[in-house]
């Protein structure tokens, strides 16, 4: 009787030591968050300031400076990868949900999911043979494809998983109206999900903003203004790798200060985001 | 008639896909085809790096690829699983929402930040704290020999730990989650405790799909680029210390393709083949094992 209140006891112990040794564990994990998140704010704080928006990178040494041409190149890279990620991704996901067989989209779901596992720097190099050496210049356009093939996937999953959970019965009243089908798919089975679908976007977008490989052999930056497209462009993530590998100091910071700017602006697509899907039950 | 072509239409973007697998695959080989013919199968296994003499082997950066994504399973399973099992069994309800909310935030984290990051703060600290310690307890091992410069394998290694850890703890967290739920119960109607029940009906059941989710974080791990360019030093040598600075198959990419022509920039292009064919194989396989996965809705 008495060893088997023991052995009952050393069982709860048990229990107890391992529930405790896997808090640890997650402390862990999130530790990293909490280290990055500090130094980001201690080092890139005081460099972030107007000058770093409406400044373009000083030289070695000299004080001063900002990235305002890297945000602006960030942004139209960006707008570059919507336009080539977002119509392709959209609309793949509307036939894997609206149209297809089951095999084909299993093919094609897998496709999307090995496409996701592809390194980032393949995109790079790829990208390069095909449009950088034939046109014989780094340009804004690469930079632009580069990202936006790495985003295609991304929205094509999430727009599929929003428009599978649209009720039928909107589709078959629709339908029943007369409507044809593919006025039906945009207006009525789009429409209604049009919130998940933005949201999947906006996530995609947040992925491929801090995206610095597929870049290097693209986009290639720029320590300069650039309207011309089909030349080199600057980018945050570009810029920030730059100085991160340079030996000055106020390169350093102004690293620091772009690596707060660029978090920053990841963190408030993602918290958008959550504020889209907050009280629904589309699950992205 | 205006069906047909909607049809139509989604159904090539959807293609799209398809096509980029493809034309991918397609630009590596023809990129590489002379540094194919020239070196063949000896590419694979030459450790000859030498674009001064055109002689190319891929060889340590494989070796520093594979040891830095074994060092950052090593520290990113046991840790990933373990936050799983806490998150989805253990832990009072109130904090799984916060965990899993930071640990989306880990993960968007940009590979260059980290990066950053990792040069700054962590290989100092890695150079002044850590390392001694190991070395002076440790030395007599190979792993732990050799001198202390601060960019090495295993700062790589630590890195890319620190940049799998939410996608396996997130598709592991998943995999339990749709454990059902009588499983549980019925081990709870035997008498079990809170970690029995975990052991027995949770992870036995489970375990399959956990092992998609590392084998799917091993691919992300051979293919991060940035911040382990960053910090693993970029020396194509291959040194049983950890302690020493390596090269891997991405970061030989990063670092030299802009300044690449003829049969080296071609070797680069083989050095891509080779990373694209490994991932896709291990993607492969992590997708079967998670898809075959009894009930289970993984999203990634």
């Amino acid at each position: 009787m008495t060893t088997t209140v023991h052995n009952h006891r050393m069982r709860k112990g048990l229990s107890a030591c391992i529930s405790v040794f896997t808090l640890l564990c997650a402390c862990m994990v999130v530790a990293p968050l909490g280290l990055v998140f500090i130094h980001l704010v201690r080092m890139g704080a005081s460099a972030v300031n107007l000058d770093f928006f409406t400044h373009i990178p000083s030289g070695p040494g000299e004080p001063g400076g900002g990235m305002a041409n890297a945000i602006v190149g960030t942004l139209i890279l960006l707008g570059l990868a919507c336009a080539i990620g977002v119509p392709t991704g959209v609309l793949g996901g509307v036939y894997l949900s609206e149209f297809g067989s089951l095999r084909v989209n299993w093919a094609i779901r897998f496709l999307c999911d090995i496409l996701n596992g592809v390194p980032s720097i393949i995109w790079g190099i790829v990208i390069n043979g095909l449009i950088v050496i034939p046109m014989k210049s780094y340009s804004a356009y690469a930079g632009g494809l580069a990202l936006g093939c790495l985003m295609i996937p991304l929205v094509m999953r999430t727009t599929e998983e929003v428009l599978v959970l649209v009720p039928n019965g909107y589709r078959e009243a629709a339908l029943a109206l007369g409507i044809a089908r593919w006025r039906t798919t945009i207006h009525i089975v789009m429409k209604s999900a049009a919130r998940g679908i933005i949201t999947g976007i906006l996530l995609a977008l947040a992925r491929v903003a801090g995206e610095t490989a597929p870049l290097l052999f693209t986009a290639l930056g720029n320590s300069f203004w650039n309207n011309d497209l089909s030349k080199p462009i600057a980018a945050l993530p570009l810029q920030i790798f730059a100085y991160a590998i340079s030996p000055y100091d106020n390169w350093h910071r102004q690293a620091w200060a772009g690596a707060l700017v660029l978090v920053g602006f990841i963190f408030t697509l993602n918290i958008s985001v959550r504020f889209l899907t907050r009280g629904k039950p589309v699950r992205v | 008639m205006g069906d047909r072509i909607f049809a139509t239409f989604t159904m090539l973007m959807a293609g799209t896909v398809f096509l980029l697998i493809l034309i991918v695959g397609w630009q590596l080989w023809n990129g590489s085809r002379m540094s194919i013919q020239k070196f063949g199968f000896h590419f694979l296994v030459s450790s000859d790096w030498d674009p001064v003499n055109d002689q190319y082997g891929a060889l340590p950066f494989i070796f520093g690829t594979l040891v830095s994504s074994l060092i950052a399973l090593v520290i990113a399973v046991p840790l990933s699983v373990a936050t799983a099992i806490y998150l989805t069994e253990l832990a009072p309800l109130w904090v799984r929402q916060p965990i899993v909310s930071l640990i989306e935030m880990l993960a968007a984290i940009p590979s260059v930040i980290l990066g950053l990051w990792g040069i700054f703060v962590m290989v100092p600290w890695l150079r002044v704290e850590v390392l001694p310690i190991l070395q002076r307890y440790m030395g007599w091992c190979p792993l732990f020999h050799g001198t202390i410069y601060g960019p090495c394998v295993l700062a790589g290694g630590m890195i890319i730990a620190i940049m799998i850890i939410p996608i396996i703890t997130s598709v592991s967290r998943e995999i339990l989650v749709s454990v059902p739920h009588l499983q549980r119960e019925a081990a709870y109607a035997l008498g079990a405790t809170r970690w029995e029940v975990t052991r027995i009906a949770v992870l036995s059941y489970a375990k399959r799909g956990i092992f998609g989710a590392i084998i799917l974080g091993l691919g992300r791990a051979l293919g991060e680029t940035m911040a382990v360019t960053m910090v693993i030093g970029n020396t194509p040598q291959i040194s049983a210390s950890l302690f020493a600075p390596g090269y891997t198959l991405a970061s030989v990419i990063a670092n030299e393709f802009s300044e690449a022509s003829d049969l080296y920039l071609q070797s680069l292009f083989e050095i891509g083949l080779v990373l694209f064919c490994v991932t896709i194989l291990v993607n492969l396989l992590a997708q079967l094992i998670l898809k075959t996965f009894a009930g289970a809705t993984v999203k990634q």
